[in-house]
């Protein structure tokens, strides 16, 4: 049972990620589309950041003993940064990828004067 | 070097052709030119080869362990005399029909025309399977453009059947046979003996053969022939000799080739498969003869027989004996000169007097004595008659047959020969001695073809003649062939 | 400086795309593209010969140390698909000048040129890259990049056709980060050569079979396998011509690259092939996509739309090849790369020409054009033949090597396949042929051959095309050691 919910914070990701690809793919609206994909990347995020989280540790920033005037600071231990730089690169691909989508809309709203998929496949097929 | 030379003439004469477009004369001398310093070379070379040498060329290697080469071995010399030789004398007859048929796009004709010859000679100096398939594949794609001359909806579907049933059958069948040959021999060098004994167990080299040899397409076995049909749309000199003499025989010649330096006469005789295609191919001798029988249409009718023909040499290879790949290979050369005859007088016919239909000829042969003549030797050709060389080839088949103890295809032999004399003769017989068809025009003013084609015929039906007297150079290199000379 | 060559090649080209979109003139920001397409290839070619000379390049960017620092790692594989990445971008380039004067408005030009530089430097990154995250990094810049691309098409179904592949290709990168963390989570590596290493040890634990799952899956996505190709026809169809020439000859082939270097070098032929029987998904799914989508094809009006369908097969006798997991069949696999890139970079220029004087590439609209615009359709014939496979093209010589392998395995089946794919490329494309010698041209219309601009570079391409079918010994060597070294694993 403690190891369920142990991992509370994989099920928050199992389920963020399958509400955004359900979004993703149920949806006909080419804005909540891009909105299910964007909870499908933060979920895959949030899976990144908890896999460098490390019981009892503490932030990875660099503590130098003595400074604090306390001993037991040599033991200290740090949660792996690797990940969670990982998703820095993630987040930024995240938004690029959401604005490039957002302003394709755009420019597809314009040119249809719609965002409905159906409503495109109507007209494009129309012609 | 000479080979390369040998083979790139009639391109240099292709590109003559098309840089003198504007003047239609100096093209067609341009024509003429290359065909008779073709031969010249080719002649050449028969000298050489003659004397026991084995001229090679390996040109490059195009992916490791395969190069592109030529040499040159007797039986590729048959099959490049043939061509060289009737090249100029067709071009001859081109240039007045073509001219008297008002045909369009005369330059891209000759153009494609000459290339072709380049991919026949390509054919028959390959050194290899690889170079063989990359010329008959060329062989293939350069007559295209003469089959479907004339771009109307008929040619356009005519060329479809060509192209689908000749790619489908080399793609499909024989590119595959090739690999497999590679894979298990690691060579595709034509040997003396072949390269296939020992290599593979009895089944899977017997399926090979029946892939080589339906693989072929131009060798147009049954149910692999409609290509040659529909190929009749083209002028009649593409018909003459591409599809009498180059393709097709490019198309035998590879199955011969394949017989003699790939398998091997003694592996051949231990396949189960090998008898089994010598009856495929008797079948075909028949059922092509019993078609071109049924035939009105002059042209349609000479293909039928080309198809028949060409299974007598299919069924020389297959006989597995020395007597049936020397008949085999003189019939290359005897079916030549008699079929091109056929269709050159056909043609004549078609530009004299505007006739396509056998039953409208009668009567005919009195306002073109010189053209149904031809016919009529041509027919005696091909039907094996003397005096007329294709009675030669013929005798050197049937003693193949009872070689190999197969009385029953020494039958098929006969029984095609006498269904040759019917279709065949009927022409020249009915032309002569039956009245004109009462609504024909043949009264006003037909005369002879044009000149040149005129020549052209006269010189084929010649030879048709003169190689029942001296059939001993065709006879001498096929027997250097089997005699293990060959590579 | 060629010390720091595989940091140049990517550098150089990364800087000069903000550039190019500084520059604000159409003409000056083609030429800062050219010059980064043309230092990319010279770039490339250095590295290939340095590669064959010395081996395996391994560079540390920044002097850090590969586990925590990013490892530029350079084999044989690796070059080779960067030089055909940066060929295809510098022949595309002089393309895309002619091309792109008539598609693009001026002012949107160098924005044009600046994403194409983007694309192609995403695209040698993943080539060269030897950490599975920088892989991400560098496809998500390719791929963003190739959405802009795709949407600066004339028809407005450009914009829906980018918005779908953007949809997709952002679920096979997401696809493809996961599959990477799970990698990183069981052994706390990102470079490719440790987790080589360290893989096989906890190879039992089911989270790597997920993570090469995800993996497999992403990848395939990106470079449309049947049946997860459901994006690119249409990108293909509508994206402005020199686009869709460079992409259908670049991005697909390094996708397919990726799976290879995953597949052989991070996961090694004994979990891919023996452990996980990969061959049992890809060679269904490759023969499916050299069937159907062959016959998809054939039914084709649109002759864009058509070539686009006969990628997806092409790239199922891409796949075929790797699914055999032999030397001979990757061979046939990295060989068909090159090759095809050649031949539907061509195909696609030519048509590239059509759509450039006719306005259209619909099949009822280029009836005679053989006769108004006789070099193109040369072109279009002579690449054909290649796609067909006709001997001394360089489709030919994939094929040889493809039905070796398939024939090899005792695989007699696939092998007619194959050969049944080529006779199906010969209907679609004669389809084209037909209507362009045998049809009636439209005498309301004065066409004329297309500008020199477009004509020398697609020419190019068929000459490159024939030639390498003719020699193709060199690329038959390279080919043959890449594959040798992706099956051996690592060093």
């Amino acid at each position: 049972m403690s190891g369920m919910l142990g991992m509370v914070n994989y099920w928050a990701v199992i389920v963020l990620m399958m509400v955004g690809f359900y979004t993703l793919i149920a949806r006909g609206n080419l804005v909540k589309k891009l909105i299910g994909l964007n909870i499908f990347q933060t979920a895959v995020i949030m899976m990144y950041v908890s896999f460098g989280k490390i019981t009892g540790a503490t932030a990875p920033i660099l503590i130098q003993s003595g400074d604090h005037g306390g001993g037991g600071a040599e033991h200290v231990v740090y949660s792996n940064p690797i990940p969670h730089v990982l998703m820095l690169t993630a987040i930024v691909v995240g938004v690029a990828t959401l604005s490039v989508g957002l302003s394709l809309v755009v420019r597809i709203n314009e040119a249809y004067g719609t965002v409905d998929e159906d409503e495109i496949n109507r007209k494009d097929n129309g012609l | 070097m000479v080979i390369l030379f040998t083979v790139l003439l009639p391109v240099l004469g292709a590109f003559a052709v098309l840089a003198l477009r504007s003047n239609p004369n100096a093209r067609e001398v341009a024509t003429l030119v290359a065909g008779g310093v073709t031969f010249w070379h080719v002649l050449g070379l028969l000298r050489m080869v003659r004397e026991g040498a084995r001229p090679a060329l390996s040109l490059l290697e195009v992916v490791p362990g395969v190069e592109l080469a030529f040499q040159v071995e007797p039986l590729g010399m048959v099959f490049a005399l043939v061509a060289s030789f009737l090249w100029p004398v067709t071009s001859l007859y081109a240039i007045g029909y073509m001219r008297g048929h008002h045909e369009e796009n005369q330059t891209r004709f000759f153009f494609f025309f000459a290339i072709a010859i380049a991919g026949a000679l390509g054919v028959a100096f390959s050194g290899n399977l690889f170079t063989l398939f990359v010329f008959y594949e060329f062989l293939t794609f350069c007559t295209f453009p003469l089959v479907t001359h004339h771009q109307t909806e008929e040619a356009k579907k005519s060329g479809r059947i060509y192209l689908g049933i000749l790619l489908t059958t080399s793609v499909g069948l024989q590119l595959v046979a090739i690999i497999w040959t590679w894979v298990l021999a690691g060579t595709l060098d034509f040997r003396d003996g072949g390269i296939l004994a020992g290599t593979a167990s009895t089944a899977v080299l017997a399926a090979i053969l029946v892939l080589y040899v339906y693989g072929v397409g131009k060798a147009a076995l049954m149910p692999f022939h409609r290509w040659l049909p529909a190929a009749m749309v083209a002028p009649t000199p593409v018909s003459a000799l591409l599809h009498a003499v180059a393709v097709v025989k490019a198309g035998v010649f590879t199955v011969l080739k394949i017989a003699v330096y790939v398998f091997g006469i003694d592996l051949l005789q231990t396949l189960p498969t090998t008898d089994w295609l010598a009856w495929a191919a008797a079948a075909t001798i028949i059922l092509g003869s019993l078609v071109a029988f049924r035939k009105d249409n002059l042209k349609a009718r000479l293909a039928y027989s080309t198809i028949s023909q060409l299974s007598y040499i299919v069924l020389g290879a297959m006989l597995a004996n020395e007597l049936g790949i020397i008949g085999g290979g003189m019939h290359i050369a005897m079916h030549a000169f008699g079929k091109i005859t056929l269709f050159f007088a056909a043609g004549a016919i078609m530009v004299a007097a505007h006739e396509k239909e056998i039953s409208r000829m009668h009567g005919l042969g009195r306002t073109m004595p010189i053209t149904f003549g031809a016919f009529f030797v041509g027919s005696l050709g091909i039907i094996g008659l003397p005096p007329a060389g294709g009675s030669w080839s013929k005798w050197f088949l049937g003693m193949g047959t009872l070689e190999a103890g197969q009385v029953g295809l020494l039958a098929v032999l006969m029984l095609s020969s006498l269904l040759g004399l019917y279709y065949l003769l009927e022409v020249p017989v009915k032309a002569f001695f039956f009245p004109p068809p009462p609504d024909s025009h043949h009264a006003d003013g037909i005369k002879e073809a044009p000149l040149p084609s005129l020549v052209a015929i006269g010189v084929t039906a010649t030879a048709t003649v003169v190689l029942f007297f001296w059939p001993d150079l065709w006879h001498e290199l096929m027997t250097m062939v089997v005699a293990g000379g060959g590579q | 400086m060629s010390e720091n060559l595989p940091a140049l090649l990517i550098v150089v080209p990364l800087i000069l795309a903000p550039v190019a979109a500084l520059v604000g003139r159409r003409d000056l920001s083609w030429a800062v593209a050219a010059a980064a397409c043309w230092w990319a290839f010279g770039a490339a070619l250095a590295l290939l010969r340095r590669v064959q000379a010395e081996g395996v390049i391994r560079y540390e960017l920044g002097g850090w140390a590969p586990p925590i620092g990013i490892e530029y790692r350079v084999d044989l594989a690796s070059a080779f698909v960067a030089l055909i990445v940066a060929t295809i971008g510098a022949v595309t380039v002089v393309y895309a000048r002619t091309s792109i004067a008539q598609e693009i408005t001026e002012d949107r030009a160098p924005l044009f040129y600046a994403a194409y530089i983007l694309c192609l430097t995403g695209l040698m990154g993943i080539a060269i890259t030897g950490d599975v995250f920088n892989v991400f990094v560098f496809l998500e810049i390719s791929s963003l990049s190739a959405y802009a691309l795709i949407a600066l098409g004339h028809d407005r179904r450009a914009l829906t056709a980018a918005y779908q592949y953007l949809i997709m290709g952002s679920v096979g990168a997401t696809f493809i980060v996961i599959g990477i963390g799970l990698m990183y989570v069981m052994t706390g590596t990102l470079n490719m050569v440790d987790l080589a290493e360290r893989l096989p040890a906890v190879a039992d634990n089911r989270t790597i079979p997920v993570a090469f799952a995800f993996l497999t899956v992403g990848v395939t996505l990106k470079l449309a396998l049947f049946p997860l190709h459901l994006w690119l026809p249409n990108a293909y169809t509508y994206a402005p011509s020199a686009v869709t020439a460079f992409m259908a000859s670049t991005a697909t082939k390094v996708s397919v690259y990726l799976l290879l270097r995953f597949f052989f070098t991070v996961f090694g032929f004994d979990f891919a092939w023996v452990g996980m029987e990969l061959h049992r998904v890809l060679m269904p799914l490759s023969v499916v996509a050299i069937l159907a989508m062959s016959l998809v094809a054939i039914y084709q009006t649109n002759v864009k739309r058509l070539l686009a369908f006969s990628s997806v097969a092409q790239i199922g006798y891409m796949m075929l090849g790797i699914s055999f997991g032999s030397v001979l069949g990757v061979t046939a696999g990295i060989l068909h790369l090159f090759n095809h890139a050649l031949m539907k970079g061509a195909l696609f220029m030519a048509m590239g020409c059509v759509m450039y004087r006719v306005g259209s590439v619909s099949t009822d609209r280029m009836a005679g054009l053989g006769k108004a615009m006789p070099w193109t359709m040369a072109a279009f014939v002579l690449a054909g033949l290649s796609l067909i496979g006709v001997p001394l093209t360089v489709g030919f010589v994939s094929k040889w090597y493809l039905v070796q392998a398939a024939l090899e395995q005792g695989q007699w089946a696939v092998a007619g396949v194959v050969m049944v794919g080529s006779l199906m490329a010969l209907v679609y494309i004669w389809k084209v042929v037909e209507v362009a010698y045998f049809g009636e041209p439209d005498p309301d219309h004065e066409l004329r051959e297309a500008p020199l601009g477009l004509l020398v570079p697609t020419w190019i391409l068929v000459i490159a095309s024939f030639w390498f079918g003719i020699d193709a010994t060199t690329t038959a060597e390279v080919a043959t050691a890449a594959a040798e070294t992706l099956l051996r694993g690592l060093p």
